[in-house]
């Protein structure tokens, strides 16, 4: 019989116990839970107020050297590929021009001051690929491709997802590549006048894909 | 008792009203609740208890839609209009589209003896609060009629559990009814509260005036938990276990009407109780010298204020209990019941006989 009622008084207490929490907590709504991190000290003494965050209109900011949307700066690229090769999911996408003598003062220089020899059409990248092991950030010479803080970018489309960076528009780049293609065309001859190699031919095709350097 | 010349003004002025045979006042007098049961489901049923087991689960709640979220009820109904109303293929078609019909009018039935301040009340039956525990016991048979008809395992266990409990929880419901009944003298709605009026505001309510009444006051409030199907007593509808109990295979406006029917009997246990043993529409605060703050507060916009109040806070406490209790076993359900419940009910009703024959 003693069991039956002090059953009776636990439950009453401890009912007591829990709405008195809950209404702690109901009272605690009006403030926000402290941004205390995981590093501070009193980080599991906030345990009070709201702790919701209404994602689109806020974020917690993306670590300071977090990886995430890639993206490439690219006045500074010098059209190496090297990015390229390093990724290890084949994301990333270039096609490059050699620029002629006479255009590497309208192909620029780099911010570092490194004169750039190659125009870079296309250089996309699929995002949706990309798994941000940041390989391309640690191989690219000119640190013109980085990852961001951007987290969120999302699409409905996935080929919203393809990033195109190429500073070329369609024709400018065929005007290069032919421009290219004649000067090759015309060094070619100028060395078979010079007694070359037979084997020299001039360049048929006004697409020639230039090697890349190290090749 | 004599009922004082004011009582029940009213709604007597709107029976009286008709146009041709055509009996407008007693509709209208029968709408006024249907508009508030939907009014406050809407608002504080739906929205509010979205938004306080949110903040006490330190979240916010809606957000999104009008300021604060406020429209999302209105949203969400928008959205269950133009859901298809699905009646399952197996399901038995009568019983499966009455059953939220029964359970709606069993939840609203009760209404007609609730006053609601002292000029209003919709049939000011001299059994009122027989009436209105009778009245509870049709809500059994919709939800039987809803869970068998939709022919679904989980339906007919949230069915079954739930005719149980009802039934069970009835009787320590009734007798700690009847108790308030036995101060009272009298079992009209109306009767009732005007004897806890007076100039003292709280001072007449049962629950003061004599040292037994929180015994019944807490089991009729237990039991009203049970009979409403509200946490901690929610097994009929447990959503880990049952996906939604006796109305799982429901959609679109039988959905809406159960949600509306659920509310509805909330707020009818909730101002049962307020007239059992917090003084209904009387006013809580009392005359201090020559502040009378009682008088001032009382009257027929007031009575309706205060019941409507008082109902809304014992909500707030079944929302509260709701989010901070687990849901007990059906074993642990029917050992509340039966071993606890009706043993202090009977305690409590002869104590509460004690103290009527001695006063």
């Amino acid at each position: 019989m003693s069991e039956y009622f002090s059953n009776i008084k636990t439950s009453a207490t401890t009912i007591a116990t829990g709405m008195g929490i809950t209404l702690k907590h109901f009272f605690n709504a009006v403030k926000r839970k402290g941004d205390a991190g995981i590093d501070d000290a009193d980080y599991f003494r906030q345990v009070d107020g709201l702790c919701t965050l209404q994602y689109p209109k806020e974020a917690i900011p993306t670590p300071p050297h977090g990886r995430y949307r890639l993206y490439c700066d690219i006045d500074d690229c010098i059209g190496c590929k090297q990015c390229e090769r390093a990724c290890p999911v084949q994301c990333i996408k270039i096609e490059t021009i050699k620029a002629t003598s006479d255009d590497l003062e309208a192909c620029g220089k780099t911010s570092g001051g490194q004169q750039k020899r190659m125009w870079v059409p296309v250089f996309d990248i699929d995002t949706a690929k990309c798994m941000t092991c940041g390989i391309c950030e640690s191989v690219c010479p000119t640190d013109c491709l980085y990852h961001t803080p951007v987290a969120d970018f999302s699409e409905f489309n996935v080929e919203n997802m393809m990033y195109h960076f190429g500073n070329l528009s369609k024709i400018e780049a065929e005007a290069k590549a032919k421009k290219l293609a004649e000067q090759q065309a015309k060094a070619a001859k100028e060395k078979a006048a010079a007694g070359g190699a037979p084997g020299a031919k001039p360049a048929p095709k006004p697409k020639p894909k230039p090697a890349p350097p190290q090749a | 008792m004599s009922a004082s010349p004011s009582l029940n003004t009213w709604s007597d002025a709107l029976s009286g009203l008709s146009i041709g045979w055509f009996p407008l006042g007693l509709v209208i007098v029968a709408a006024i609740p249907l508009v508030f049961i939907a009014l406050y489901a809407l608002t504080y049923g739906v929205y509010g208890e979205r938004k306080i087991s949110a903040f006490m689960q330190d979240r916010l709640g809606p957000m999104e839609v009008g300021f604060w979220g406020i429209l999302q009820t209105l949203a969400d109904i928008l959205k269950l209009l133009q859901k298809e109303d699905i009646v399952p293929k197996m399901a038995d078609k009568f019983l499966f589209v009455i059953g939220p019909g029964i359970l709606f009018v069993g939840s609203f039935l009760a209404f007609a003896v609730l006053p609601f301040g002292p000029a209003f009340i919709g049939a000011d039956l001299n059994v009122g609060l027989f009436y209105a525990i009778g009245i509870v016991a049709l809500e059994a048979v919709g939800i039987l009629a809803a869970g068998w008809g939709s022919n679904n395992k989980w339906a007919l266990y949230g069915a079954v559990r739930s005719v149980a409990q009802i039934v069970s929880y009835e009787i320590p419901a009734a007798i700690a009814l009847l108790c308030a009944a036995m101060l009272a003298g009298t079992l009209s709605m109306q009767q009732i509260t005007m004897l806890q009026a007076g100039p003292g505001g709280f001072m007449h309510w049962f629950l003061f005036t004599n040292p037994i009444a929180w015994l019944p006051f807490l089991i009729y409030f237990i039991s009203s938990l049970a009979e409403t199907n509200r946490a901690p007593f929610d097994i009929p509808e447990a959503e880990s276990e049952l996906v939604a109990g006796y109305f799982t295979e429901y959609s679109g406006m039988k959905f809406a009407v159960i949600f509306l029917a659920e509310y509805g009997s909330m707020f009818m246990v909730s101002a049962i109780i307020s007239i059992a043993f917090l003084g209904g529409w009387t006013s809580p605060l009392p005359n201090i010298g020559g502040l009378e703050l009682n008088a001032m507060t009382s009257g027929p916009v007031w009575g309706a204020f205060w019941i409507i109040m008082k109902g809304f806070f014992f909500i707030f406490v079944q929302m509260w209990l709701r989010w901070t209790l687990p849901r007990l076993r059906v074993d642990q359900l029917m050992y509340l019941c039966w071993k606890v419940l009706t043993p202090f009910s009977l305690v409590a009703f002869v104590l509460t006989a004690i103290w009527v024959i001695n006063h």
